[in-house]
């Protein structure tokens, strides 16, 4: 069989009920010790961008009183449609994954956190609604905004604070949801433990499969299932082939890095929560990246001084950089000092992402850099690659 | 002998900058008045000066926490 077809976490094009759901995949096991072991030895990592073991939190989490289970299906990068696409392809999934680590856990809160997108709620909410434990899972509705889903801000948020980071010292899994021990979990690492409960481990690490958002310059942009380690050329014609000359990829989102085109790829579990977005040639890479650090500067939680003033500084260098004014030389001289000034001094991690984004910039966009310090640009057309929606609207 | 390390929190602090005039030899301040720490462990002789800037920072948000062993690289 070509590996490129292995299809577990969406099988269907066209969402799956609740019956149908039941008979592809069978009935859910119950969670016994058996299953932490076996979580452990799937190799199972979180699928939100940190990558972490799985089965390391699983336990954690269990060893305090009465824990909290949190499905983050948030996914405020607005690059990003991989949990989008398999709440709505695949909630059933999703769910099951959520009532089982509760399970595991000992866990008798179970709340699913998404978006407000109109129709993705009532689409979840249809789905909890048609299976007869679905009752045991609140759906949680949070604001749209790019840190919503760091899980601290996910917690304040359901505890009924504001939806923004509380700092490295409040950690969910000691204390979160109800002041309790809380899982947070993404929805896809969760559609992966239902898969290891049902299959097992060795099932799973063969042909170990994750979701990958593909954008830019490709004929079918958006979400695909591929396996673990799949060549980009794979990757790109499972999203339709690329439609131009590419010169470099954005890979891991606005967290993530710039890598130039010419590079021998492979979708790995670095890959932050493996956005994979296609360059143009004729586009520039400045422009790009500035406007993208102008948005996360934007989406700050602006708690903390060196997130707020940083990533706006970050973002007017960037922005005379792009736009090759006279200043621009200075604005590319500055911006190694801005780093140092920035990084590792938020309390969440959200200016380091950016500040990764950037560094990249400047290390595979040089030839243009140099270009754009003595006031030119070599790019054909700006027309934007990148999403940076402008998002109204609090943080309740 | 336990190491004592300061902390910062980013989110409490509001950059008054009472900490980096109390304590200069390990808090310097940033462009936008926030302190960036030059060393955060705090050696003996300045642990009096330490905690007086803890205990001065109108916003709670500097503290001395008990440094976990660094492991020797
Ligand atoms: C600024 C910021 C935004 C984040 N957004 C999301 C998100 O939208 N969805 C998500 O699952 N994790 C997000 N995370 C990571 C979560 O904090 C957390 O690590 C994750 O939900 C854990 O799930 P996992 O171990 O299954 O990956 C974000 C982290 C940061 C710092
Ligand atoms: S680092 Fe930025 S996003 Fe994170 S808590 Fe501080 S202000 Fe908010
Ligand atoms: S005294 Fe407190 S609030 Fe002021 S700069 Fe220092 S840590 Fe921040």
């Amino acid at each position: 069989m070509d590996a490129v077809a292995v299809r577990r976490l969406l099988p269907t094009s066209e969402p799956l009920g609740w019956r149908d759901y039941g008979a592809r995949y069978g009935s859910l096991p119950f969670a016994d010790a058996g299953l932490l072991d076996e979580v452990e030895a799937s190799g199972l990592t979180g699928r939100g961008g940190a990558g972490f073991p799985t089965a390391q939190k699983l336990r954690a989490v269990r060893e305090g009183r009465r824990p909290v289970v949190v499905a983050n299906g948030t996914e405020g990068e607005p690059a990003s449609w991989k949990d989008k696409t398999l709440l709505r392809l695949n909630p059933h999934l999703v769910i099951d994954g959520a009532l089982l680590a509760a399970e595991l856990v000992g866990a008798r809160r179970v709340v699913l956190a998404v978006g407000r997108h109109g129709a993705e709620q009532v689409r979840i909410a249809r789905a909890l609604a048609a299976r007869p434990d679905g009752g045991a899972v609140e759906l949680a509705t949070v604001p749209e905004r790019f840190v919503v889903g760091e899980e601290s801000a996910l917690v304040h948020w359901i505890n009924g604070g504001e939806a923004k980071p509380t700092g490295r010292r409040s950690r969910p899994y000691q204390r979160g949801v109800d002041g309790r021990p809380t899982l947070v979990q993404n929805v896809e690492t969760l559609a992966n433990l239902a898969l290891v409960a049902r299959y097992g481990a060795d099932w799973f690490r063969r042909d170990e499969t994750v979701l990958a958002t593909v954008g830019g310059a490709v004929r079918r942009p958006g979400v695909v299932e591929v396996p673990l380690g799949v060549p980009f050329p794979e990757l790109f014609s499972r999203a339709g082939g690329v439609t131009e000359p590419v010169q470099a990829y954005l890979v891991g989102g606005y967290f993530g890095r710039w890598l130039p085109a010419q590079d021998t790829l492979r979708l790995t579990g670095e890959m932050g929560a493996r956005v994979v977005v296609a360059l143009p040639a004729r586009s520039c890479g400045l422009v790009e990246s500035a406007r993208v650090v102008a948005y996360m500067a934007q989406q700050s939680a602006k708690q903390c001084g060196p997130c707020l003033f940083g990533l706006q500084a970050l973002a007017e260098s960037f922005a005379t950089i792009a736009r090759a004014e006279p200043e621009a030389a200075e604005a590319v001289a500055r911006l190694e000092r801005l780093e140092r000034r920035i990084r590792g001094r938020g309390a969440c991690a959200h200016p380091d992402g950016a500040l990764g984004l950037a560094a990249s910039a400047v290390r595979v966009f040089g030839a243009e850099l140099s270009a754009h310090a003595s006031g030119r640009c070599t790019a054909h057309d700006h027309e934007p690659v990148l999403p940076t929606p402008h998002v109204k609207g609090g943080w309740r | 002998m336990k190491e004592l390390r300061l902390v910062v929190d980013p989110i409490r602090c509001d950059a008054y900058g009472h900490c980096a005039e109390l304590l200069p030899e390990l808090i310097e301040l940033d462009d936008w008045g926030y302190p960036i720490l030059r060393d955060d462990e705090v050696p003996r002789h300045l642990r009096g000066d330490a905690r007086k800037a803890v205990a001065s920072c109108p916003r709670l948000a500097l503290s001395l926490e008990r440094a976990r062993a660094k492991s020797k690289a």
